[in-house]
């Protein structure tokens, strides 16, 4: 092909493709939010975004969903997005202090819970069972449910003495690196007994039976939400916050197992 | 030519680059100070190595028979072999569970007998053995395919019997090749994540390899991670250099008796 037919080629292309990277300025254009969100929120923030966009008819939410971590290190490195939502703490508080995100409100709380396989090989019936499971898998220390993991034996120790929590850490067979891998572990039966996050284990009931652990051990997961101070869309970041927080999104949180401010102010 | 030839070298060398820039030899000092670093240097050097091994073993023969092989299902076993660099590699993590795991078709036998590859350095070599055999398997059926149908008649019509032939003749003609796959595959051994994630887990000594240590590091600080991947990058580099100039030798001590 002669150079004049690659150019006009190239500017056909051009043309074609501009409208994949125009800016969200254009009212006529439908606009869309960027949201970063913890992977274990997935299917909640879905149900919540379906109801946004119906209150804004020309807009789409967008997701990404990952480890808060993963998500916290592609906002350092300036990823454009309007709100995040964090599993824990730890990350939404490092942005904070760098002046990335405005006002982080906890918006869920979720409870670690031990999950075992349907037909319960181990025969596990309680938390203290676990100081017998030949295959255990938790959370990597590194990531939230590791880390609340680690809490929850150490808060054991105290308990129930420091033989069963040396029994329990000596059964630890895999420190997963986030709590989905644990969840697949044990609802192939590669583990006998896992730590997950009860939302993560209601995603499962036909292949997981899920056990609580007594509230004196057991700690809150918060997660906190934020719009970014750099959203391209402030007022829908403001608003998409403000639907998570309400009770509509209370409602749909409390569906998936979390529980919420709202839910507490009930009871 | 040169600018789109320039451009792609650009393109795969400047994340390397920045990587480096960024992190700085201090950075590396830092990895080395890492606590998850030797562990998980020690752990993948052995099973990298084994899982080579183990594929050469194998694989040689196995390739040596693909290539003369005037069966038809031979080229479809050849497709077969590749396939796992075209799955994903957590997807082959789940299909190892699948078969060898502890609910798996082969894996619930041997749970029986007491013993599961689950959680354990085997089977990280399991995986690695997985999605690397493609790498010396491509190249060693090529090798034997390529060689010179005349010097293996020449052999055959001078009385050496079939081992002496693969021995004395095919090996050696076929060995740059050979040691080219070898290198590769230890290459994707060495940086294999995703199969090792999902079938042998990640603790700390017995499965947690070099890339899943820099996963884990990501979760702590992405100053840790760069480290142990520039620290991977390093020692990749240094023995894959050393294994060219060992076979660029061999090649040069071995032109004289060529005919």
């Amino acid at each position: 092909m002669n150079r004049r037919t690659f150019v006009r080629m190239s500017l056909a292309l051009a043309s074609v493709a501009s409208p994949l990277f125009a800016t969200p300025a254009h009212a006529a254009e439908p606009q869309e939010l960027t949201v970063f969100a913890a992977a274990s929120l997935r299917e909640v923030f879905q149900t919540i975004a379906l109801a946004f966009e119906k209150q804004h008819p020309n807009l789409k939410v967008r997701f990404n969903f990952a480890g808060s971590q993963d998500l916290r290190v592609q906002i350092e490195q300036g990823a454009k997005v309007d709100v995040f939502a964090s599993a824990d703490w730890k990350h939404m508080k490092t942005l904070a202090t760098q002046g990335l995100v405005a006002e982080p409100t906890v918006f869920a709380r979720n409870l670690p819970v031990v999950v075992v396989p349907k037909n319960n090989p181990s025969k596990v019936t309680s938390f203290t069972d676990l100081a017998k499971v030949k295959h255990l898998v938790v959370g990597a220390p590194e990531v939230p449910i590791g880390a609340y993991t680690e809490n929850i034996f150490t808060a054991a120790e105290k308990v129930q003495g420091k033989a069963f929590a040396e029994k329990v850490r000596a059964n630890v067979r895999s420190r997963e690196l986030n709590v989905r891998q644990v969840l697949t572990k044990v609802a192939m039966g590669e583990g006998d007994a896992g730590i997950v996050y009860k939302t993560d284990a209601l995603t499962m009931p036909d292949k997981v039976e899920i056990i609580e652990i007594p509230a004196a051990i057991n700690v809150v997961a918060e997660y906190p939400i934020a719009a970014l101070k750099a959203a391209p869309l402030a007022d829908l970041a403001r608003d998409f916050v403000k639907l998570v927080l309400s009770k509509d999104g209370a409602k749909a949180l409390g569906a998936a197992g979390f529980s919420t401010a709202e839910a507490q102010a009930k009871k | 030519m040169v600018g789109l030839g320039g451009t792609l070298l650009l393109f795969l060398i400047l994340p390397f680059v920045a990587l480096l820039l960024d992190g700085g030899p201090d950075s590396i000092l830092r990895g080395l100070g890492c606590a998850l670093t030797w562990p998980a240097m020690r752990l993948s050097l052995g099973t990298s190595l084994i899982s080579v091994g183990l594929v050469v073993l194998g694989g040689t023969p196995l390739a040596w028979w693909l290539a003369r092989s005037r069966w038809r299902s031979a080229r479809w076993l050849e497709i077969l072999l590749q396939l796992p660099v075209v799955i994903p590699p957590a997807v082959g993590g789940i299909a190892l569970l699948l078969a060898f795991g502890r609910r798996g078709i082969f894996g619930e036998a041997l749970d029986r007998l007491g013993w599961s590859p689950a959680f354990s350095t085997v089977a990280v070599i399991m995986a690695q053995v997985f999605v690397s055999a493609p790498f010396y398997m491509q190249a060693a059926v090529q090798a034997f395919g390529r060689l010179d149908r005349n010097l293996l008649a020449v052999g055959r019509s001078l009385g050496a019997s079939p081992p002496r032939l693969f021995f004395q003749v095919a090996l050696p003609l076929a060995r740059p090749w050979l040691i080219g796959g070898a290198a590769m595959t230890w290459a994707r051994a060495l940086g294999e994540f995703g199969a090792t994630l999902m079938f042998a887990g990640n603790m700390t000594g017995k499965t947690q390899t070099l890339p899943l240590a820099i996963y884990t590091a990501l979760e702590l600080d992405i100053h840790t991670a760069q480290a142990l991947s520039l620290l991977l990058v390093t020692f990749a580099f240094a023995l894959l250099l050393f294994l060219r100039r060992f076979n660029r030798n061999l090649e040069v001590s071995r032109k004289p008796a060529a005919p």
